[in-house]
């Protein structure tokens, strides 16, 4: 019956990576306090570590840590009301005691992600919260991942704990009418966990693939949980087909390589296949929003079986639809990429011209490394080369600038 | 429940360059606002413009300062508020986007008691 110390520490660590969200949720729930439910959650996985080498495994280790954790946690609001201490302001429905005791858990995953990706909290702090409730990060974690000072992270997530508890954000799924905004912020979220391991902003690596799985992990959780938002499906399409692209993104020696150049043979076909179906299925519920057309563009690279047959003409129709609706400076660089392979690199160069002084592309390295393609295609290889040494003025990622002072010498 | 302090900022010069029929019109709408939540509603107030603001500071040596202006020079200057009762943010978000603020917008603060 027993199991060995090492079996059980993998369990605990595969329902921490599992069932972490699910266990916290339904805890909250019944603390009606994030910092509570959070003690309550850690103390259960403790306690599994424990007994389930004496008592076995058990079936569902889910329900396991969530039994343990939701009865210290109402233990804790029973001597709470009998002590008269004024209980937390986490705002839930009426916790069934009776449910909670029987070990009947609604899945209040849907309530954890709308509190933690609540617009009254700045979208760091979303992005912060989202990793340490939903993920089951730590802060160090956090904080290395965002290249922050672990005491800046730690008081981030406390400003935004209070705040939740202050201003009486509540436990909740939103009301159908505020539902699709909300929907919004909670993907803007999970997308921006995504890509900042998609191409990591510092460090030595390309990818952070601990960003990256969790960002997929969230996209998939969020996709099970809102089936019908057709926004939910795109932006799981996206990273899908985005991820499917990983391995082709850095050869063996670990050095980037463009889409142009890449193996395709190396793209996984598995997760293409399910991107494009996502991306299908999102695309059938009109009008198609940001990510819907976001994943639209990554599927018409996904199909092209060599840069050759890629329909640019598609790709930049795309793009004139997701700026017309959602402008932004980084959709712009994009397309103005688009067109250099619709009406040549001249127009490209044109279109960024304008976006020089766009201030939130003031530090970006991709502008400049887009204008120094841009210039090296049309032969003027000395701009281009000033453009290249901009680029790597601003990149602090090793692999980018490995890349892009590899171009460099090759115009010298 | 909670109560929530809502707070009107306005651009004053906005509304000096605007018409008169714009500052009736705005009035009407507040008291069709209030009206609407009248359940929610503990109390409110429009105020004098920024330029009668009386500020007073401790001086450090057991005294007062008393300044003419604002705490703070800011473009959009506190105008006028409202104190609601609600369940909890998202109710209280609600009824602050009712609230008229066509020169500016609106600050909501939980009230701690």
């Amino acid at each position: 019956m027993a199991d060995t110390a090492s079996t059980v520490a993998r369990a605990v660590e595969q329902a921490h990576e599992h069932e972490w969200a699910f266990v916290l949720a339904a805890t909250a729930r019944v603390a009606a306090d994030l910092d509570l439910a959070e003690d309550c959650v850690q103390d259960a996985y403790a306690q599994a570590l424990v007994h389930w080498q004496t008592q076995g495994i058990p079936r569902r280790p889910g329900a396991w840590l969530t039994t343990v954790a939701t009865r210290r946690a109402l233990e804790h609001r029973r001597r709470a009301a009998v002590s008269q201490r004024k209980l937390p302001l986490l705002m839930p429905d009426p916790v069934d005691e009776d449910e909670a005791a029987a070990g009947v858990f609604p899945d209040d995953r849907l309530r954890l992600v709308f509190t933690c990706c609540h617009p009254a909290l700045a979208q760091e702090a979303q992005v912060a919260l989202t990793l340490r409730l939903v993920c089951g990060l730590s802060s160090p974690e956090i904080a290395k991942a965002f290249l922050v000072k672990e005491a800046t992270m730690q008081a981030r997530i406390t400003r935004a704990k209070h705040k939740i508890s202050r201003s009486r954000i509540p436990y909740r799924i939103p009301r159908l009418a505020d539902l699709p905004e909300r929907i919004d912020g909670v993907l803007d979220v999970v997308h921006l966990v995504y890509a900042a391991g998609h191409t990591a902003k510092f460090g030595d690596e390309l990818i952070r693939t601990d960003l990256t799985r969790r960002g997929l992990d969230l996209a998939r959780t969020v996709h099970l949980l809102l089936p019908d938002s057709g926004e939910a499906t795109a932006l799981l399409g996206l990273l899908v087909l985005t991820q499917a692209r990983h391995a082709a993104r850095v050869d063996e020696a670990g050095r980037l390589v463009l889409m142009r150049d890449q193996d395709r043979a190396r793209w996984d076909s598995t997760s293409i296949d399910e991107g494009l179906a996502l991306v299908r299925d999102a695309l059938a519920q009109p009008p198609a929003g940001r990510f819907a057309l976001m994943a639209a563009i990554a599927a018409v690279h996904s199909e092209a079986g060599q840069w050759e047959d890629t329909d640019w003409d598609e790709i930049l129709g795309l793009y004139d639809l997701l700026l017309a609706r959602w402008p932004s400076p980084v959709v712009a660089l994009n397309r103005a990429v688009a067109l250099s392979y619709v009406d040549g690199p001249e127009a490209a160069l044109d279109a960024i011209d304008t976006l020089a002084a766009e201030p939130a592309l003031a530090t970006y390295p991709y502008l400049a490394a887009t204008r120094a393609d841009l210039l090296r295609r049309t032969g003027h290889n000395q701009a281009a080369a000033a453009a290249y040494e901009e680029a790597l003025a601003f990149t602090d990622n090793a692999v980018e600038a490995e890349f892009l002072s590899t171009k460099l010498d090759e115009l010298r | 429940m909670g109560k929530y302090l809502i707070m009107i900022y306005d651009n004053e010069a906005a509304w000096a360059a605007a018409d008169p029929s714009v500052d009736e019109a705005n009035h009407l709408r507040h008291g069709e606002f209030a009206r609407a939540n009248q359940a929610a509603l503990r109390g409110g107030a429009r105020l004098g413009e920024s330029n009668t603001a009386t500020s007073v500071r401790p001086d450090g040596n057991g005294g007062f300062a008393v300044t003419d202006g604002t705490f703070a020079e800011t473009k959009e200057v506190l105008g006028g508020y409202y104190i609601i009762e609600a369940a909890d943010l998202d109710e209280a978000l609600t009824i602050a986007k009712q609230v008229p603020a066509p020169m500016g917008g609106i600050e909501v603060r939980p009230i701690i008691d």
